[in-house]
């Protein structure tokens, strides 16, 4: 066991994965000698080289295209974008391609990826460094969606999604890169793809969320528990596929549920959490489930960002509003 | 016609295209653009003013009071050269190192800032300059679709895009010299190549010898020219925007230059880079080359630059106390400039928003 953060793990997730399996490779751009432009990749390339710890050129559909290519000849390439905001010149490549060669083969192809890039905002960034936009991603059938919230997860879940036979789509929280802190295995281990956690037991009402709000869902917990009040939090981890026992059952017990994201509103996960308790739990609800979202309105430049993202104080009065 | 001269420039022959050597000799007299020894002067004025401000602005990111901010130490006769030979309705499409085109371009020094301190009022201005382009290399095509619109509107205007050599490596920018030359397009794409995206050199962008000659299969002239001499720059750029005013099309511009500093304010160069290689590019500064041109011909004198910057000095402190004085954001304007009519769920979002906020109104 050693102290780590969410960024230490990944990058020793990586460390172990390549050192485990000669055909993972690091794709990207600023990924070598850089070592990411948030060191997830730091000292890879001196100890696996230039020829798997690739510098790319300056192309996001170029990148992630000869990835498709490099996977389907048996490579395990592990990619990053260097923000969520530079994936989309990779969307066509995504959408149309790493999704699709599984089941457009019958099973004959596959396209066992990783596309990694850190999300969200909170961390003072241009524009376009700072969404969260795991919605698209979900609705894109043929990929999975993982999204880590601590350090022990960043790791077993980035070591699953590298040995995944299948393209796996890894938001990593940035404002929660170095912010956590929490003793790790050495070992390499996997945190299993498609399931939730429950992070802290309850049983008056459910906040379900995933990645970088959890630490909020955390902090509201911990206060209202000072209240009395007792919140059970869900933390989602993957996205696609959706752990949908994990969230019924909480709430068949609370007869409660927010859901906070900090992405736009509108077609967004918490839209999907909320049809399937509706679908599931109707007759178990004590009031309609709620959601503390962002807002269906551009990411704002620095000085408006606190604005955006789902506070303390939202998710609160959100939690109060289904209580009654 | 100083700028026909370069009718025959062949980008195959990798020549790069020069007027004033670093030891500040000029060496191509006919491309030398017809400036008074005032105009020039007034050019070195302008540089020196940047480069203060720039490194002003680095240093309000380290203070906590901008946010991230990428440096044009080394790209100062890039975009002052380019950009006093544009009309100040030429319409500009910068990438996000652009100080110095901005500026040129009419953009005033506190607006900048209002949008680098993390505003988007300092996007709100009267200035042909659009918006920074975050994502590299996609906004070539802006200035082709404004261009075409020129076009079709029988205006004289002109757009010319700024970007890197990393950026000449994402589709979108083939796609653009693509558009310009299948619809002769009156738009200039001119591209910096300071040899270094982040820590990736400009040899691992591409296998080609020089990005001018990227031109050749969209069928428009490129030329490579230094882009540390602003007299070359100005003689290659009015070559450019003559033939784009004159119905002749689109030109890539390669102007050849070195990033002196970090990426941003985020990044440490010395982990990829090594520092020898600034000291090798340090003799070519656009500013040391047009002062040691100055001061041979006997325009340039200590006292007068330190004049100079005691000038700069107190306009830039006046442009930073403004951009910081600039009215806090409230949560109605992150809605309110979405649509111009807000649809019903934003305006029950801003309600919401407003309401943890009371004091905002
Ligand atoms: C599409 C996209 N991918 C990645 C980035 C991250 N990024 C910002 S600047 C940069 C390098 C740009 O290099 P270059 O085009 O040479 O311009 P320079 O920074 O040297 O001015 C990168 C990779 C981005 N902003 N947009
Ligand atoms: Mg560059």
């Amino acid at each position: 066991m050693a102290t780590q953060t969410i960024a230490s793990a990944l990058n020793q997730a990586l460390h172990q994965e390549m050192a485990a399996d000669e055909r993972v490779i690091i794709m990207g751009e600023d990924v070598g000698r850089d070592g990411g432009v948030f060191r997830i990749t730091d000292k890879l390339i001196d100890v696996y080289g230039e020829e798997r710890v690739i510098d790319t050129p300056l192309a996001e559909a170029g990148i992630l295209g000869t990835a498709i290519g490099l996977a389907m000849a048996g490579m395990r390439p592990v990619v990053e974008m260097q923000f969520d905001g530079f994936v989309y010149p990779a969307f066509d490549q995504l959408i149309s391609h790493a999704a699709r060669m599984r089941n457009r083969s019958r099973g004959m192809l596959s396209c066992p990826l990783v596309l990694r890039f850190p999300y969200g905002g909170g961390v003072r960034a241009l524009e376009h460094h700072s969404e969260a936009m795991e919605a698209l991603y979900m609705h894109i059938p043929g990929i999975k969606v993982v999204t880590p919230a601590t350090p022990y997860d960043a790791k077993g879940l980035l070591i699953s999604a590298i040995r995944d036979p299948d393209p796996v789509v890894f938001m990593e929280p940035k404002r929660l890169y170095r912010s956590l802190k929490e003793d790790v295995p050495e070992e390499s281990y996997t945190v299993e793809l498609g399931k939730a956690r429950v992070m802290v037991e309850g049983k008056d009402v459910t906040v379900v969320s995933w990645g970088s709000m959890i630490p909020t869902a955390l902090k509201v917990q911990g206060a209202l528990a000072a209240e009395g009040v007792s919140v059970e939090v869900i933390d989602l981890r993957s996205i696609t596929p959706l752990d949908r026992e994990a969230v019924t059952q909480s709430v068949t017990k609370t007869g409660r549920c927010v859901i906070l994201q900090e992405g736009p509103r509108t077609g967004g996960v918490a839209a999907e959490i909320s049809a399937l308790i509706n679908e599931n739990c109707l007759f178990s609800l004590q009031a309609p489930v709620e959601r503390v979202t962002g807002f269906d309105i551009i990411m704002p430049l620095l000085k408006g960002e606190d604005l955006y993202i789902p506070e303390e104080r939202r998710l609160t009065a959100g939690i109060r509003k289904v209580l009654g | 016609m100083t700028a026909s001269l370069l009718n025959d420039y062949n980008p195959l022959t990798d020549e790069m295209v020069q007027v004033l050597s670093p030891e500040g000799e000029v060496v191509r007299p006919e491309l030398m653009p017809n400036w008074s020894n005032e105009q020039i002067k007034e050019a070195y004025a302008t540089m020196v003013f940047l480069r203060m401000a720039d490194t002003k602005i680095s240093k309000l990111q380290r203070q906590g009071r901008c946010g991230t901010y990428a440096s044009i130490e080394g790209q100062e006769a890039c975009q002052i050269g380019s950009g006093l030979m544009l009309d100040k309705k030429d319409w500009v499409f910068p990438a996000f190192r652009e100080l110095g085109i901005s500026y040129v371009h009419g953009m005033p020094l506190d607006t900048f800032l209002v949008y680098w301190m993390g505003n988007e009022w300092g996007s709100n201005h009267s200035a042909c300059v659009a918006p920074p382009s975050i994502p590299v290399g996609s906004h070539m095509l802006h200035a082709a679709g404004y261009a075409w619109a020129m076009k079709m509107q029988k205006k004289s205007h002109i757009t010319i895009s700024y970007f890197g050599d990393g950026a000449t490596s994402e589709g979108d920018f083939y796609e653009a010299l693509n558009f310009a030359g299948v619809f002769k397009i009156p738009t200039i794409l001119f591209c910096q190549n300071n040899q270094w995206a982040i820590s990736i050199p400009r040899s691992r962008q591409t296998a080609a010898k020089t990005l001018a000659q990227k031109a050749i299969a969209a069928g428009i002239p490129g030329i490579q020219v230094d882009g540390m001499d602003l007299f070359a720059v100005a003689a290659v750029t009015k070559f450019a925007v003559e033939r784009a005013r004159n119905g002749e099309g689109a030109t890539l511009i390669e102007a050849v230059a070195y990033r002196f500093g970090n990426h941003t304010t985020s990044d440490e160069a010395k982990k990829y880079r090594d520092p020898a290689e600034i000291e090798q590019w340090r003799p070519r500064d656009p500013m040391i080359r047009l002062q040691k041109y100055l001061e041979k011909k006997g325009l340039w004198t200590a006292a007068w630059e330190e004049e100079l910057q005691a000038a700069a000095e107190p306009k830039i402190a006046e442009a930073v106390e403004k951009a910081e004085n600039h009215p806090v954001q409230t949560p109605a304007e992150i809605f309110d400039y979405m649509f111009e009519t807000l649809p019903p769920a934003l305006v029950e979002q801003k309600t919401y928003l407003q309401s943890f906020y009371p004091e905002a109104h």
